[in-house]
């Protein structure tokens, strides 16, 4: 009796379990054809959004006076960064506060374009402020000052950030 | 007792078959490195967009060689197969792999790159497609992915419905490091579905005692013995499947399954009281799940077999309950999605910032709906049409805030064509006449500068004689020719050739310094040109910028307009086809859900009757005796 109880029980969980996947094969057959008109959809979007940025540089940031900094960290480095202030002739640019997200994709390679704006051709200075935790676990909060001179075309400055040591602040810019 | 032993086997296969973006070594291109920032942080979307224009504009280019992409731009070419593959974008995620292998690059890259397209063929399911793109793998191999090729081939092959094309392959996995514990789960699948039942339980067995500590590996140990249990409870072997059972941890994914396939096995050797330990721990755990709940009909049945009917009683009124207010709840979750309030919960922002925000969606009491529908989310299909459904929830959002900014725009060009425009004319007309001034002044430069040239290799004295010497010596061959006539040795004359003489003298005498002096003020005017210079190509520049500030951005603001709006149009309907089937789903789901407890409440009922029959004939029974 155990066995056909068993059975029985068994058999019923099946059923429905068939039955479910039934309908979920013809629900499957919908959702793939709904996928190929979604991936089409993502295409064009991009698109936009491609034209959109190109228009957006054109418009917002010409060529003649456009400056990008982008933040990177230099490879094998562990340290928490926590924020990251720009100032641009002692004018306040930018100041970001680092997500674990964010902290991880600078720490595996990846590379933040912290700030897009204009500056007219000339001499200028960069005053970058790194705020953090050593691989210690000790705050640690370090500036650098940097002179740049942009020129007729757009400028990339790149800031590569290390745990500050002794005699180095850990912040190096250059030209990219 | 057909529980699919096999139907997670497309779960194994494709674990560990997606690689993590690239990770550019001694970077040389930014945006690049802003795409991977993008990618690492799983935002497929931000970085599709850069790299594909990055890459776009690299392709474009007539010497690639002087752009800095060119340093990366395998891996980029690689990294947007990556990012589109994991945007859901298959349709497209092999082109830019395909450019690599046709393209002239050596053994490593095109095998790498053919590895890589194999395994978008093989997500896509487009199995022959994938065997072919393994085929083109010939010749150095990078020994970073040589198990990863295995692997896939071998799963592959498993797919195809090849058992033993894969079985050679998996034996030779066995001591990989990152696929080891898979290709042994695998392996014992392959045995199976070529038909050596034996050899199929014995590699189950090695894989299911495997010491690791690893939480994947060890998830696999128990599916393994999972596995190796249910396939003797279906040859019913089931004193055999016990110790398969046994060996599922209790705390694993895979401990309800291995407890309630534990507790029949024993109850089919007629061993209730073995069978009551596993269904006890079961029964308490998450009513929600279709082992537990299967578990609290299955435990009084033992109790009844053991002839303690009043306790069976007792749990048979317990799972009555459980059952009715997993019924309500499943009642209320129906109710709950025709209202539309599981698409509201599902593209709340703030719930899907945490990666695990399905579990989170479940915690939410609002959305009761989602305590049901754990299996049907680890469904493909589902989990397919719900990321659709949330991807075009986020491209919706997009398109909204870039539709606000498609406004700010036109009045930003529009402020800045009134500023302007007034001023231009005017400026125009200084303009033209600082121009030919400064063309003027240019082409003396010039002619300055060729003539020092011409007194470097040809001294010309005569040509740095002073205004006033040029004038007397243009006067005294004057006098000269006039003096023609006269007696050569006539006193004119020789006061003439004198006076000549005197100047020429001066003239050859004093070359160097004048030719010093002149190449040193022609360097002074040089400096002073090259200002003019700057200052004229700033002004141009100036002058340029605050047209191009203002001129040739309706056309392209319009046509975004036109494309947003066509796009938002599209969107909307495939959202709320997708959200519909969603819906349906679900609906469904959970109806064969509370169909089920229905069914499962029946017969506790009934069987709670008779339980309380038998109760009460045992204690007549007793208090007779």
């Amino acid at each position: 009796m155990s066995k056909c109880r068993s059975a029985a029980l068994l058999a019923l969980t099946t059923i429905f379990l068939a039955g479910t996947a039934v309908a979920q094969d013809l629900a499957g057959a919908n959702m793939k054809s709904l996928d190929g008109q979604v991936q089409e959809i993502k295409s064009d979007v991009l698109d936009i959004s491609s034209e959109l940025r190109n228009l957006e540089e054109r418009l917002l940031y010409p060529s003649g006076t456009q400056l990008a900094i982008f933040v990177a960290v230099e490879e094998q480095e562990d340290f928490r960064l926590d924020a990251v202030q720009i100032e641009i002739d002692g004018e306040l640019a930018t100041h970001h506060i680092y997500s674990f997200n964010e902290l991880e994709a600078l720490q595996k390679g990846g590379v933040q374009k912290a700030y897009t704006g204009n500056v007219v051709t000339g001499s200028h200075e960069l005053r970058v402020t790194v705020i953090g935790k050593t691989d210690g676990g000790k705050d640690f909060s370090s500036s650098g000052t940097f002179a740049f001179a942009k020129g007729v075309k757009p400028k990339t400055l790149g800031i590569t950030l290390a745990e500050p040591g002794l005699g180095s602040d850990g912040i190096q810019v250059g030209d990219w | 007792m057909r529980r699919a032993p096999l139907s997670v086997l497309g779960l194994l296969l494709a674990t560990g078959l997606a690689a993590g973006p690239v990770h550019a070594q001694e970077l040389k291109d930014l945006y690049f490195g802003e795409a991977l920032y993008y990618a690492h942080q799983g935002l497929y979307f931000e970085a599709l967009e850069r790299l594909d224009t990055e890459v776009k504009q690299h392709d474009g280019l007539d010497e690639p060689q002087l752009d800095t992409l060119y340093y990366h731009i395998d891996d980029a070419d690689f990294s947007l197969g990556d990012f589109e593959l994991r945007y859901r974008m298959h349709h497209r995620a092999g082109r830019a792999i395909k450019a690599v292998l046709e393209a002239a690059v050596d053994d490593v890259v095109r095998n790498d790159a053919a590895y890589r397209l194999a395994r978008i063929h093989f997500q896509k399911n487009q199995l022959a497609e994938a065997l072919h793109a393994l085929d083109r793998i010939d010749g150095k191999v990078p020994e970073s992915i040589r198990d990863d090729i295995e692997f896939l081939r071998a799963n592959v092959y498993l797919a195809e419905g090849q058992p033993e094309d894969s079985i050679e392959i998996l034996e030779n996995l066995q001591s990989s490091d990152n696929f080891g514990a898979f290709a042994s789960y695998n392996l014992g699948i392959a045995y199976l579905q070529s038909g050596h039942r034996e050899d199929a339980l014995q590699q189950l067995d090695r894989a299911g005692r495997m010491e690791t500590d690893d939480p994947a590996a060890l998830a696999i140990r128990d599916k393994s013995n999972l596995v190796a249990g249910t396939i003797h409870l279906e040859t019913e072997e089931f004193a055999l499947a016990i110790p398969y059972l046994n060996r599922v941890r209790i705390d694993g994914p895979f401990s309800n399954q291995a407890l309630l396939s534990a507790g029949w096995a024993n109850m089919s050797i007629d061993n209730a009281e073995r069978a009551v330990v596993p269904w006890s721990i079961l029964a308490e755990r998450e009513a929600t799940d279709n082992a537990a709940q299967e578990a609290m009909l299955a435990l009084p049945y033992a109790y009844g077999t053991l002839d303690v009917h009043g306790r069976a009683a007792v749990y048979y009124g317990r799972a009555l309950d459980a059952f009715g207010v997993e019924i309500d709840k499943l009642n209320e979750s129906i109710e709950s999605i025709r209202e539309g309030k599981f698409l509201e919960a599902l593209v709340r922002e703030e719930i899907r910032k945490d990666k695990d925000w399905v579990i989170r969606l479940r915690a939410l009491s609002e959305v009761p709906e989602t305590y049901y529908l754990m299996e049907l989310l680890a469904s493909h299909d589902f989990q397919t049409g719900l990321q659709n459904y949330l991807d075009l929830a986020d491209l919706r959002r997009k398109l909204v805030t870039w539709q606000r900014g498609y406004d700010a725009y036109d009045d930003m060009v529009a402020i800045r064509r009134d500023h302007y425009e007034p001023l231009l004319p005017e400026i125009d007309t200084v303009f033209r006449e600082l121009d030919s001034r400064m063309r003027l002044r240019n082409e003396q430069h010039k002619m300055l500068i060729k003539r020092r040239d011409d007194l470097l290799t040809t001294p010309r004295p005569e040509f740095l004689a002073t205004p006033e010497e040029q004038v007397i010596l243009a006067r005294l061959e004057q006098l000269e020719q006039q003096a023609a006539t006269l007696e050569s040795d006539a006193p004119e004359r020789r006061r003439i050739s004198h006076l000549k003489g005197l100047l020429v003298w001066r003239l050859e005498t004093e070359y160097h310094d004048r030719l010093t002096l002149f190449n040193e003020n022609l360097r002074q005017l040089d400096e002073a040109m090259a200002t003019a210079q700057t200052q004229y190509d700033q002004y141009v520049r100036v002058r340029q910028a605050a047209t191009h500030s203002f001129e040739g951005y309706d056309k392209p603001v319009m046509r975004l307009r036109v494309h947003s709006n066509n796009a938002m149009q599209t969107i909307d309907l495939l959202m709320a086809r997708q959200g519909r089937l969603l819906e349906r789903v679900a609906i469904e789901e959970l109806s064969a859900r509370r169909s089920r407890l229905e069914n499962y409440g029946d017969k506790a009922r009934f069987a709670l009757a008779d339980s309380y029959d038998r109760a009460t004939q045992a204690q007549a029974r007793r208090e007779g005796q």
